[in-house]
């Protein structure tokens, strides 16, 4: 599997909230998905842009262009420095929210990709990853 | 301040979100629209999101909780022209918006909500005739 492209860009308000579906829209449409696709993917990293906003104080996303024989995929991987999530069983559960939220972030995104990986501890902040291919 | 457009139609408030909104710019239509339809004695909200490419978890609450607090306030709404996609996604996100009445387009939209307002003039003079009844001897 090769990655043909890569950038990081920061989330770290509600603008780049915005900001950054639309880079990763703008990303799936020169990819040609189809628009159910891109309308998963695009809704899937607005609820982890927001969540690394909200409970992680900020920090970045990159995305990465991949092309598994032949087959394009992306894979965005959203990263803070907050908190962490001490209960992930728990934070993956529908419906369970530390804060505001409705409690559909985590285990909606999962839902709506191909390829879903949490990496938090308390204190070490959070990295989610995901992919969707084509 | 950035702010959403609330178009005032006889008794109908009409919202189009063309935007992609950050989550002030919805908190702040949000407070806009329900002052409005008390100070206007809205009967009915219709919000038109035919533009809109993406309805997240935010979004989408904000449109369910307008649609509870119009409710309160004695107005009702509709959501029109939502995507297939933004459908499909809302459903596999677990945000099926139960409770919230939607419409293909603003047509059907208005009709729906004239529907509703003939329904409540309706159940208001019945419940005046009951109480004129009552103080007549």
């Amino acid at each position: 599997m090769a990655v043909t492209a890569t950038d990081v860009v920061p989330v770290r308000t509600e603008q780049d909230i915005v900001l950054s579906r639309q880079l990763v829209r703008k990303l799936l449409q020169q990819l040609q998905f189809s628009l159910v696709d891109q309308t998963k993917m695009v809704t899937a990293a607005s609820e982890l842009a927001r969540n690394a906003v909200i409970y992680g104080g900020g920090g970045t996303m990159s995305w990465q262009i991949l092309d598994n024989g032949g087959r394009a995929g992306l894979r965005l991987s959203f990263e803070d420095q907050g908190p962490g999530i001490p209960d992930t069983v728990l934070a993956m559960t529908d419906g369970w929210t530390s804060g505001h939220g409705m409690g559909k972030g985590l285990p909606g995104s999962k839902r709506l990709v191909n390829e879903f990986d949490l990496q938090t501890a308390p204190g070490q902040g959070t990295t989610v990853t995901i992919t969707r291919w084509k | 301040m950035e702010r959403i457009a609330i178009l005032q139609m006889g008794k109908f408030l009409l919202v189009t979100i063309q935007v992609d909104m950050h989550d002030q710019l919805a908190l702040t239509l949000q407070d806009d629209l329900t002052n409005k339809i008390q100070q206007k004695g809205a009967k009915g909200v219709l919000i038109d999101i035919s533009a809109l490419e993406m309805v997240d978890s935010f979004i989408g609450r904000m449109i369910a909780d307008i649609s509870a607090m119009s409710r309160l306030l004695d107005a009702h709404t509709v959501l029109v022209g939502m995507q297939p996609a933004v459908a499909i996604t809302l459903v596999e996100l677990g945000l099926p918006l139960t409770g919230v009445r939607t419409a293909l387009n603003v047509e059907r939209g208005m009709r729906l909500l004239r529907a509703d307002v003939e329904a409540d003039d309706h159940e208001y003079a019945g419940t005046a005739e009951g109480a004129d009844g009552g103080h007549s001897h």
